[in-house]
């Protein structure tokens, strides 16, 4: 598949950017210990909130900040495809033999990719060193969190692809955007794991697309699925992936026919 | 349509060759809803394209002409396959591009001159092997092909060199050799000369040349510049209102408008009108700059020395009639109503 080409292209061209890098690095892990402070006064007063112990509440922290740019929980990463659809540029990615959807998904992987070794790895290798963090020490269950990982980056993509398509319709879609990217953070579990919500909201927004970006990856890492509910966790966030992009293909093939009216 | 001038020679040329792109009374129909007072809005028609009908023989290259919003870009995304034609018959080598427009993605290469699709912070040599694997070119022939690319395009120094930090006229030669690089059997230009400095022109309208000639490549081109047009294509068409209005040569198009060519002249000072310079007229007077009319078949050099000869010459410039007067001089000599074009009139623009 030629996509790998795009994806890999897209890790190269993070990979220019590496003062905005460094940057995010520093930023992750200063909110980090912040946020882990707080979680430590939370968990001091009420223990195993949520069922999760202070070592797994500190290391649920640290993966928020490791997925936060590797899964764009507050958005982004198609700036570009949002700014092509602004322009009219979008009109010349479709004289190419390419599928739009499949090639915004393959670069939004090579992004996840650069960011998850350059985001990720440091942020929660700090936070391993500064706190008792509850990290697996079987291979497998890293391995079920990467898959994990990558089914949340898909959701995430399939998720913000649509709010990208937005701007079709919209004359400037950053609105959404930001209005989007704070319904990610408050319902992926960035704030507080979705689990600590008391009654029927935390009910729900457990079933809601944004859980599968970070909550459920979160909840392999730290041990809170396991055998059947693991299972359960990865079919959740592929029934949401397969089920948004096959959303997102619907509004393309609508927003195709609308570039076409307008272009000029 | 009657009244359609259109050149033997190439009309015979055509009828031999193969017919790449054939297109039978097509027309686009848009439908748009316009606020007509507070709450009410209004269906209205339009029609972008309203029954075109031409055919390009393989290897020819066409200048495709026309004022804004006259119906060029529908017509060449119909004829790429992004936009469904409300009527007619469409055809590019032998596919119906709306049907089938992946497959046509392929043989076909398309250059938008305000538009890249190069890859922005990569070097410009990363955007390149991801055509080649985009379009499955087998591994000699992107060799041979980019090497030409680079040769006439004179793309050397720019292959390691991010695509952000391209001149405009790099950029669009680093473009054209992206859409060329398939070796594809169309190519759909638009506006590829638009803000790009003289040099850069040359070696652009160079390069197209040369595909033409040795690749056969069909080159349909869209573009504002007459001078694209005079280097590059024997035929040239014109549209306008969404309907053909000339088919033919641009010398036959410069004959079917009468084209006026216009002398600028700029004085030491202030002076009448100047007169008795055979084959001219004087049409306007600022100040010390004065313009003259005179026939386009004409050549300006006995002008300006008659001009020379009796004035104070200070500065001088030859100003070709644009497209747009071009066209309202057709509509006036066909006997149609000029206003469709606007009343560029005789004062042409500088080229």
């Amino acid at each position: 598949m030629w996509y790998a080409a795009v994806a890999a292209g897209s890790f190269r061209r993070y990979a220019t950017y590496q003062m905005a890098t460094v940057a995010g690095v520093f930023t992750n892990t200063v909110f980090g210990f912040i946020v882990a402070f707080t979680y430590l006064a939370l968990w001091h007063e009420r223990p195993h909130l949520g069922g999760y112990d202070q070592a797994q509440a500190l290391t649920f922290v640290w993966t928020g900040q490791a997925l936060l740019a590797t899964a764009a929980l507050m958005g982004g990463g198609l700036d570009e495809l949002q700014e092509r659809i602004r322009s009219g540029d979008i009109a010349v990615d479709l004289y190419r033999p390419a599928d739009l959807q499949l090639w915004w998904l393959s670069a939004d992987l090579g992004r996840a990719g650069l960011q998850l070794l350059g985001r990720g790895v440091v942020p929660m290798a700090v936070g391993a060193l500064a706190f008792p963090l509850a990290l697996p020490g079987d291979p497998l269950t890293w391995g079920c969190f990467l898959l994990s990982v990558l089914c949340g980056v898909v959701v995430s993509f399939a998720l913000r692809y649509l709010v990208a398509l937005a701007s079709f319709w919209l004359l400037d879609g950053s609105g959404l955007a930001l209005i989007s990217g704070l319904a990610g953070m408050f319902f992926s579990g960035m704030l507080l794991p979705l689990r600590v919500f008391p009654g029927g909201l935390g009910e729900v927004a457990q079933l809601l697309p944004w859980a599968a970006v970070l909550q459920t990856p979160a909840d392999v890492l730290v041990g809170a699925l396991r055998g059947g509910a693991l299972v359960r966790g990865l079919v959740f966030q592929a029934a949401w992936a397969v089920g948004l992009l096959a959303l997102g293909r619907l509004v393309q093939s609508a927003a195709t026919r609308k570039v076409v009216v307008h272009g000029g | 349509m009657t009244g359609r001038a259109r050149d033997d020679e190439g009309a015979d040329a055509v009828d031999e060759a193969e017919q790449l792109i054939e297109v039978d009374g097509v027309e686009k129909v848009f439908t748009v809803r316009r606020r007509a007072g507070r709450l009410r809005r209004v269906r209205e028609e339009v029609r972008a394209v309203d029954g075109i009908s031409f055919r390009v023989a393989r290897g020819e290259m066409v200048g495709y002409i026309g004022p804004n919003g006259a119906g060029k870009s529908t017509t060449i995304k119909m004829l790429t396959g992004i936009l469904v034609p409300s009527g007619g018959r469409l055809r590019v080598a032998g596919i119906d591009p709306a049907q089938q427009r992946t497959r046509l993605a392929r043989r076909i290469g398309v250059v938008f001159g305000q538009r890249t699709t190069l890859w922005w912070d990569l070097p410009l040599k990363d955007s390149y092997e991801l055509v080649r694997r985009m379009y499955r070119i087998p591994d000699a022939a992107y060799r041979a092909h980019l090497e030409r690319c680079v040769e006439l395009l004179d793309l050397a120094p720019l292959l390691d060199v991010p695509v952000r930090q391209l001149s405009l006229g790099q950029r669009m030669r680093g473009d054209i050799a992206a859409a060329l690089l398939p070796d594809p059997e169309v190519l759909y230009l638009d506006e590829p000369t638009i803000g790009l400095d003289v040099v850069s022109k040359a070696k652009v309208r160079g390069f197209l040349r040369e595909v033409n000639a040795e690749r056969g490549t069909t080159v349909l081109l869209t573009t504002h510049d007459l001078t694209d047009i005079e280097q590059l294509c024997r035929r040239v068409m014109v549209i306008d209102h969404g309907r053909l209005v000339y088919d033919g040569g641009l010398d036959g198009l410069r004959a079917a408008g009468g084209g006026e060519r216009t002398l600028v002249v700029d004085l030491e000072r202030e002076l009448p009108p100047i007169e008795g310079v055979p084959g001219a007229r004087t049409v306007r007077v600022d100040g010390p700059r004065q313009w003259l009319a005179f026939p386009a078949s004409q050549s300006a050099a006995p002008l300006v020395a008659a001009v020379a000869a009796g004035y104070p010459l200070v500065d001088l410039s030859v100003r070709e009639p644009d497209i747009e007067s071009l066209i309202a001089e057709l509509y006036a000599g066909g006997g149609m109503r000029a206003d469709a074009a606007g009343a560029g009139g005789k004062d042409g623009r500088a080229l």
